[in-house]
Parts: C-alpha cells; sequence; structure tokens
C-alpha cells in the first residue's frame, strides 16, 4: 500500500470520530505548545540580557571591593580607595579608560516634581568605559571634576520624571536640596541591570563634598584598548591591587569581571534553566502519548473485524502494524502541528506583555515535531502490534 | 493432482478444560473447475474446513496442498499472499468495511496485492457484477444483495482461482439469494472453482458434487446429477 494512500486513510479514520481524535491530540497539543512557549520565554530572556550586557560594550572590566567568587556573596571584605586608582593609573598597561565611581541614592526635585534616582560620582572617563554616548549637551569635563562643580548630566528617565521629556539644558535640578545644573542628556539604553536610564551623573569630587560621607570608592570601570587584551589588563590590574594592597592571591579583598564571563554565566544559568523547565514540559507530551496509546487500544478493540476483513482479502501483519501505527503517528504529529501554532501565538502575545521579545528558536520547533512523531510511533507501537498479530478468524468471528 | 488436496486434516479448539474437534481426519480433493456444496448439520466442522481451504486458519493435523504446494504450516504473512492471489471469499454477513465505498472495498485485496493500478480492475468487478453504478455508495446504502455483490466483487479482483462462500444467501430473501446462485453459475462457467456452505438444498441443487458433513467428518459425498456443468440455478 503506497504511503499517500494510507495517509490518506489513516486521516480519514481520525475524521471519523473528530471529537475523539481531537481530545486524544489534547494531551500532545498542551505538551508541544508549553515547551515553545517555555523555549521561547528562556531564550527571549537570555537574548535580551546578552544584549543590554553588550550594549555596555565588551571591553569593560570592574573592579569591585571585597573578595568572592562569581556573582555570590563577598568572602572577605574590602575597600577600593583613590589611591587605588590613582596606582592603576599609572601602573595598569593598556587601559583606555578607567572610572571610579561612587554611588548613592538621592531624591532629585525640580520644581514641585521629585523623583528618586541613583547618583554616579565619577570622572570624565565613564562615559567611554560604560560605553555610553551624549544625546544632548554634553558630559563632564576635567576642570569641572577639579572644580568640584556642581553639574550633572541625566538618564532619559529622569528627564522624563522631572522635566516631562523635554530636554532643559541650563535649569538647576536639586539632588538632596544641592542645586546641580543640567549639562547633558545620557542616550537611552532601553533598561538594563540597574537601569542605566535612571541616573545622574555628577564629577566625583563634588558627590563625595556633598553626598557621600566616606572616602571608599564603590568600583572602578576600566575599558581594556581592545577586547582581545582584556585578560592582559586583567591580569595586570591584579598585579597592581596586590600591590597596593598588600595582599596575595589568596588573600586578595577585591574581585574583578568581566563581560565575557559575565555572558556565559548568563547564558548557562539562563540555558539551564530553560531546559529545566522545557523538560518539565515535556513531560506532559509523555503524558500526551499515554493518552493516544489508550484511544488506539479502543480503536484497536473497536475495529477488530475491520482487521479480519482486511486480513481475509490479504493484508500481512505488517499492513495492519502500518495502518494503525501511521494513525496513531498522525494523531500525534497533527497535534504536534496544532501544538506549534499555539505555541507560537502564545510565545508572541506573551511577547507584548513580558516586557522583553520572546524568541521562538527553529531548533525547538523542531524539536517539537519530531519528539511528537516520536511519541506517536512510541506509544502506537504496542496497541498496532496488539492489531497484527491478531488471528483473522478471531476477528471475523468478533461481534 | 487436484487443486484442493486435503488430507486427513484434524483440527481441535481448546476452550479452557474442553477440546472440541471440529475436524476429525477429513480428507477431500476438489478439482480445478468443480462446483461443490458442503452441507450437514450446525457445528459439523463446515466453516472450519472452510477456513482451512482458504489458508484463514491452519490445521492441527494433516497437510493440505493447494495447487501442489503444502501450505499447512505456511506463516501468517505467507498465508495472507496465498489468500490475496488465489482465493475470494463471501461471507453470510457480507463483512464490508462500513466506512469505505463500494470502490474501495473492491480495490482492497489490490491493495494489499501491491498492485500499481486499482480503480480500472475494481471498477471492472464492480460492472461484472451489475454494480457499476454503485462504486461510489457505501455498504449501508446498499441493499442485502448489492452488498453481497460487493463482496463477490471483491473476491473476484484479484482473479483467483477459487471462491469459497459461507452461506453466501443466508442473509438474503429467496429472490436476491437466486441472483447470487445464477451469478456463481457464470462464475464457475468461467472456469473458478467454487465451494459452497449451505445449508439450502435449492443451493446445493444447482451444483455438481454435494459433500455432507456430520461431526467433524465426510458422512457422503456424491456427484449431483441435476447439476449441469455450469450450474443451473438459472
Ligand atoms: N474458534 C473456535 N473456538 C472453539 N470452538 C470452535 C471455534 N470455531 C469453531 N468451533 C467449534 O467447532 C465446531 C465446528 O464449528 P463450525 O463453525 O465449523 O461449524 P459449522 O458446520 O460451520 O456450523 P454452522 O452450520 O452452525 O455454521 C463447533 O462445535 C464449534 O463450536
Ligand atoms: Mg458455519
Amino acid at each position: 500500500m503506497n504511503l499517500l494512500e494510507a495517509l490518506r486513510a489513516a486521516y480519514a479514520s481520525l475524521m471519523a470520530n473528530k471529537s475523539r481524535s481531537l481530545l486524544t491530540m489534547l494531551g500532545v497539543i498542551i505538551g508541544v505548545a508549553a515547551v515553545l512557549v517555555v523555549v521561547a520565554i528562556g531564550e527571549g530572556l537570555k537574548a535580551d540580557t546578552l544584549d543590554r550586557i553588550r550594549s555596555l560594550g565588551t571591553n569593560l572590566i570592574m573592579v569591585f571591593p571585597g573578595a568572592g567568587r562569581g556573582f555570590g556573596p563577598t568572602t572577605r571584605p574590602g575597600r577600593l580607595t583613590e589611591e587605588d586608582v590613582a596606582a592603576l593609573r599609572s601602573g595598569a598597561r593598556q587601559i583606555s579608560a578607567i572610572a571610579p565611581v561612587v554611588q548613592t541614592s538621592v531624591t532629585a526635585k525640580y520644581r514641585n516634581l521629585t523623583h528618586s534616582t541613583q547618583v554616579v560620582g565619577t570622572n570624565t572617563d565613564w562615559a567611554h568605559a560604560m560605553a555610553f554616548e551624549i544625546a544632548e549637551g554634553r558630559f563632564l569635563s576635567d576642570s569641572e571634576v577639579r572644580a568640584r562643580s556642581r553639574v550633572a548630566v541625566i538618564g532619559t528617565e529622569v528627564m522624563t520624571e522631572l522635566f516631562y521629556g523635554r530636554a532643559l539644558l541650563g535649569e538647576f535640578i536639586r539632588l538632596n536640596g544641592v542645586p546641580f545644573e543640567v549639562i547633558g542628556i545620557l542616550e537611552e539604553k532601553g533598561g538594563g541591570w540597574g537601569n542605566p536610564d535612571n541616573q545622574i551623573v555628577i564629577p566625583m569630587s563634588t558627590a563625595r563634598q556633598r553626598l557621600v560621607g566616606n572616602a571608599n570608592v564603590s568600583r572602578i570601570y576600566i575599558s581594556a584598548a581592545s577586547e582581545g587584551v582584556v585578560p592582559d589588563v586583567i591580569e595586570s590590574v591584579k598585579q597592581v591591587l596586590r600591590r597596593t594592597h598588600r595582599v596575595t592571591e589568596m588573600t586578595e579583598d577585591f574581585r574583578i569581571r568581566d563581560q565575557t564571563e559575565f555572558l556565559a554565566t548568563i547564558s548557562e544559568t539562563t540555558g539551564q534553566l530553560t531546559m529545566f523547565v522545557g523538560g518539565i514540559a515535556l513531560v506532559s507530551l509523555l503524558v500526551g502519548g499515554v493518552g493516544i496509546m489508550n484511544i488506539m487500544l479502543v480503536s484497536v478493540a473497536e475495529r477488530t473485524r475491520e482487521i479480519g476483513i482486511r486480513k481475509a482479502v490479504g493484508a500481512r501483519r505488517r499492513d495492519i502494524l502500518a495502518q494503525f501505527l501511521i494513525e496513531s503517528t498522525l494523531l500525534s504529529v497533527i497535534g504536534g502541528l496544532i501544538g506549534i501554532a499555539i505555541g507560537f501565538s502564545v510565545s508572541r502575545a506573551l511577547g507584548g506583555t513580558l516586557g522583553w521579545q520572546t524568541v521562538v528558536p527553529m531548533w525547538s520547533v523542531v524539536a517539537a515535531f519530531l519528539f511528537s512523531g516520536a511519541v506517536g510511533v512510541f506509544f502506537g507501537w504496542y496497541p498496532a502490534r496488539t492489531a497484527a498479530m491478531l488471528d483473522p478468524i478471531e476477528c471475523l468471528r468478533y461481534e | 493432482m487436484a487443486l484442493i488436496e486435503v488430507r486427513d486434516i484434524h483440527k481441535v479448539y481448546h476452550m479452557g478444560e474442553v477440546e472440541v474437534r471440529a475436524l476429525q481426519g477429513v480428507t477431500l480433493d476438489i478439482e480445478g473447475g468443480d462446483y461443490v456444496a458442503i452441507m450437514g448439520p450446525s457445528g459439523s466442522g463446515k466453516s472450519t474446513l472452510m477456513n482451512l481451504i482458504g489458508c484463514l486458519d491452519t490445521p492441527t493435523e494433516g497437510s493440505y496442498l493447494l495447487d501442489g504446494e503444502d501450505v499447512s504450516h505456511l506463516s501468517p504473512d505467507r498465508l495472507a499472499a496465498v489468500r490475496n492471489r488465489q482465493i475470494g471469499f463471501v461471507f453470510q454477513q457480507f463483512n464490508l468495511l462500513p466506512r469505505a465505498s463500494a470502490l474501495q472495498n473492491v480495490e482492497l485485496p489490490l491493495v494489499y496485492g501491491g498492485a500499481g493500478n486499482t480503480r480500472e480492475p475494481a471498477m471492472r468487478s464492480l460492472e461484472r457484477v451489475g454494480l457499476g453504478d454503485r462504486a461510489h455508495h457505501r455498504p449501508r446504502e446498499l441493499s442485502g444483495g448489492e452488498q453481497q455483490r460487493v463482496a463477490i466483487a471483491r473476491a473476484l479482483v484479484n482473479n483467483p482461482n477459487i471462491v469459497l462462500a459461507d452461506e453466501p444467501t443466508g442473509n438474503l430473501d429467496t429472490r436476491t439469494g437466486e441472483e447470487i446462485l445464477v451469478l456463481f453459475d457464470e462464475l464457475n462457467a468461467d472456469g473458478i472453482t467454487m465451494v459452497v456452505v449451505t445449508h439450502d438444498a435449492r443451493v446445493a441443487g444447482g451444483t455438481r458434487r454435494i459433500v455432507r458433513f456430520v461431526d467433524g467428518n465426510i458422512d457422503t459425498d456424491q456427484i449431483n446429477h441435476q447439476g449441469a456443468p455450469g450450474g443451473n440455478h438459472a
């Protein structure tokens, strides 16, 4: 019997029992849709996160006070100071920018509008190190940093909240009551770690004098001359800091992170999470397979006489096997296709509401399709084999 | 050498503890082109023998040569191939697939025989039994007599040399039954070996040989002198 003919016959047989076929498919439909949606959310989140990290520039190296492994808690306390920055500036090689940062929360006020935000005290290298363009006006200048000028470059969210979105350069805003002149607007990053659009950048000297009490540096941003020299730069930063802190590799009291490490960790953890939740969704596909097996057994029993007739006119065991196997596989594959369609639309709908775009990767579609087909073959095998082994006379006597 | 050579065949069914000896040493030769009626009381083993001759079943003991080949111990799939090529069945309950059209039912043996073209031969077979205009009807849209004709068309479609009919008129009224028998006479006249199980003396009367069963064995086996060559059911 040729395959097209067999498919048509199997389709007709499924259509003869529409609602039953649909209910049987439901398990596979839900399973496939669930796998697709989970993977789409996970992959979307991953792509989104990686994008945001990349937007910071892959040359970026960050130095934090206190030792610690990965991105976990600090295992040994420590602090970074202006002396460290000076030592790095003179001692570390192949760096194109070095920007120490002090950071604190403030309330920004313009006329009667207030907004809570982060204030970042830093120097002129910061924009370069963080890969920030200036959308309007200009960034801090060296003389302003030296003179402890009360000038501020603000993120777009701050601009929206205080100025209703107009870039009012030259206006004064108050940070914890201290007036600052707005000299520039940062380009919009569209969200990210610690929301880069919601911050105000001022000279570090000013921040230290007016807003931050102590002499410590929250962290140091360093931009390597190129992506290729990042490991060398990290090594030389370590050498310098060990010397100034008088520590060894074992007793280090600072930690250094770079973007490649960050990227790898993020892809790995989101990937693992996606696999885990996707695996759970796969289980529902298996449950769908059990449903198919159940219905196929019922179908074999109902069609015992038909099996007898087919055998009487010359159907071999493999013909009957193929007939039922094609039916169960068609059932699960149609279910799979419906599941893929539903998974796609749900993913798309979620993409609008989640805050990040969902991504349905081709491999997940192919995998879901193949898996649903495999479920049909696997769970259809036993009923089909039962049918194939039936004795023709018993079948013809069956009422 | 006869077309059908049944040698000392036994068939025993086991129903739990109970043994049912359906056939007890039957020996029977049927020549190609013969027209045989098998009669006998209910439970005497007629259908059991037909199933064996038709290669639907294998004997517990004894041998069966079909056209010189011993088919008593073939595998189920080999038997299926023999049924497909050499034998046509006509049953009391018609045994058509209810969801398939008349044409599709007739195509079935061709499909399993691996024929490339199934439509035209099936159509010709339907026309031969006078149902060319009913090809796309489903069984339930046909009368009993028409359904039995479709079954006969299906039995004939692979040009078998043997047609086995187990009480083919049992579910039909007298008139319709007679039409079926006329068709059988024609098939026999065309050279097909006909074996018909029946309780009906009129059915048997038109054949050339009448074999009577009692208790799983042949009781009498006589030439029917009224049965002219080619049958006389008309
Ligand atoms: N599959 C089976 N299992 C058990 N016993 C069976 C089976 N098939 C037939 N028999 C028994 O074998 C005996 C012969 O049955 P068979 O069907 O050949 O009779 P028959 O002559 O065709 O009768 P009828 O005229 O009623 O059709 C009966 O006693 C029957 O009960
Ligand atoms: Mg019988």
